[in-house]
């Protein structure tokens, strides 16, 4: 099982490295990869150096263009996939068709991957980007049991590659706008879900921590409760006098026990979601998911997870990979 | 990185309880010096605070009685120390110490100490994680930093911030594992 890693800065990229990634994915500087914060991302010299030390060290590099282009400027995402190909990227990750159908035709010998943001969830969605743009792997979403993901290998020909750790989005990727009625601005077509730039944070003197997006107070957290990421989706709100978490609850997917499981379902491929996060947090959850592939290649029992303390809401779950809700 | 929730060895108290009563001014030149001398190695630093490199930031270690406010520079950084923090400041960072340095040497995750409530921010989000950011990519060694001002005497000054660590558990050096 090839294991796909984050990395937001050169820094991470190195760390993911050595602690055994196999594959690492990372996006430029602007918003045409769907993790734009402040301070993060790649610049073009910084991508190459990247791509030159993976390779380097035997691994691989994706870049995520995995933002839908602006309507009438398309160019940033052009410029995107053709500085990606000349730095010696091993695949792009790309979501809008349009994007699919340039590199395409423009960089016909670089792999492309279909990105989760284009939420292609069945076979048919899978079968045509495959056949209209030669897309080799499919990134699923993460609304999907491990039956639903055996019975779509069954119809397809390309590679799957599934999230196994890290933060969870309960909307069907690409076409979720909770951020834009807060914000304005989306991981869609900004490539930053609650930016930060609209955060804002109050502690009282009790110790309850509000957060606010866009104005809208969207979570409080009494005095040593675990605080969650600052979307809408996370937000607990009150209504009818029922106060609770409205579209899901701030846990973090950990699917480390359902390696085998995936394995026999015919995934090719685990992802682990993060590329805001530090290097401290990729190496630590690389290494053990490097000793989980090791372990399920050796025929061994997958390591039990020790990361806990890495997750939002300090806990994890398997997400919909065992739902039991339908 | 432990795998629970972190438990932090406080700043030693004779270091509070000096600061305390002292007088804080003079710590500024030494402190603004040794951010020249980081912002000079790691020219990436600036250049990844982006539009935030203007912005004014308060450090707070919150078991120490002072405020660090570092004003960013490519060749005139400056550290002012106050003991609360300012109200030029656009962004406050507010932990224990160990947390603090923890983060600047790769011993812990931002996001976990933020969602473990170890961390708190405070005004400009932007602006906090532009800067939690560029520091994690810069791979700062603040030990190896502060040994390196002393000029000839760093070979000395070393083995002192190793054995400082080892009795503070404060996380004064970079971690090797990264």
């Amino acid at each position: 099982m090839e294991l796909v890693c984050p990395a937001g800065t050169p820094a991470a990229l190195r760390a993911a490295v050595a602690a055994g990634a196999h594959t690492v994915y990372c996006g430029y500087a602007d918003d045409t990869n769907a993790r734009n914060f402040p301070g993060l991302n790649f610049s073009r010299a910084e991508m190459e150096a990247a791509i030159a030390h993976a390779h380097a060290q035997c691994a691989k590099v994706l870049v995520a263009i995995n933002t839908f282009p602006r309507a009438g400027d398309p160019g940033p995402w052009h410029a995107a996939v053709a500085d990606a190909a000349a730095a010696g990227a091993d695949a792009v990750i790309l979501a809008d068709t349009g994007l699919l159908a340039h590199t395409a035709e423009h960089h016909p010998d670089l792999r492309r991957h279909l990105s989760v943001q284009a939420a292609a969830a069945n076979p048919d969605a899978i079968n045509f980007h495959a056949e209209a743009f030669g897309v080799k792997r499919v990134v699923l979403p993460r609304v999907l049991s491990v039956q639903e993901i055996t019975a779509i290998n069954r119809e397809i020909d390309v590679e799957t590659e599934v999230f196994v750790f890290g933060g969870l989005c309960v909307m069907a990727e690409g076409r979720c706008s909770l951020s834009s009625y807060a914000t304005g601005q989306s991981p869609n077509m900004n490539g930053v879900c609650s930016p930060a730039s609209h955060v804002a944070y109050d502690e009282d003197a009790d110790g309850t921590l509000s957060a606010r997006l866009g104005g809208f107070t969207i979570h409080r957290s009494a005095r040593g409760e675990p605080a969650p990421y600052p979307t809408l989706c996370k937000g607990c709100f009150t209504s009818n006098a029922r106060t609770g978490y409205v579209f899901e609850d701030p846990t973090s997917l950990d699917a480390s026990q359902l390696i085998p499981q995936l394995a026999k379902a015919g995934v090719s491929a685990l992802k682990i979601e993060g590329r805001q996060r530090s290097r401290a947090y990729v190496a630590k959850v690389v290494r053990a998911f490097r000793a989980a592939t090791d372990a399920l290649a050796a025929g061994r029992p997958i390591p039990p997870g020790t990361l806990a303390a890495l997750t939002e809401g300090q806990s994890a779950t398997t997400g919909a990979y065992a739902k039991t809700w339908r | 990185m432990p795998d629970s929730a972190v438990s932090f060895p406080l700043a030693p108290r004779p270091l509070a309880a000096g600061l305390r009563v002292l007088p804080l001014f003079p710590l500024a030149a030494p402190l603004s010096l040794l951010a020249r001398r980081v912002i000079a190695a790691n020219p990436g630093l600036i250049e990844r605070l982006g539009v935030y490199g203007a912005c004014r930031f308060a450090i707070d270690p919150t078991d120490l009685p002072l405020v660090l406010l570092l004003h960013p520079h490519p060749s005139r950084a400056r550290i002012t120390v106050h003991r609360r923090p300012p109200a030029e400041a656009d962004t406050r960072i507010a932990g224990p110490l160990a947390a603090l340095l923890g983060l600047v040497h790769g011993t812990w995750d931002g996001d976990a100490l933020f969602f473990s409530r170890d961390l708190v921010i405070e005004g400009d989000t932007g602006a906090a994680l532009a800067l939690r950011n560029a520091i994690d990519d810069a791979e700062l060694d603040l030990g190896a930093e502060v040994a390196g001002l002393a000029g000839p005497m760093r070979g000395r000054l070393a083995p002192l911030i190793g054995l400082a660590e080892r009795v503070t558990r404060l996380p004064l050096r970079r971690t090797r594992e990264v």
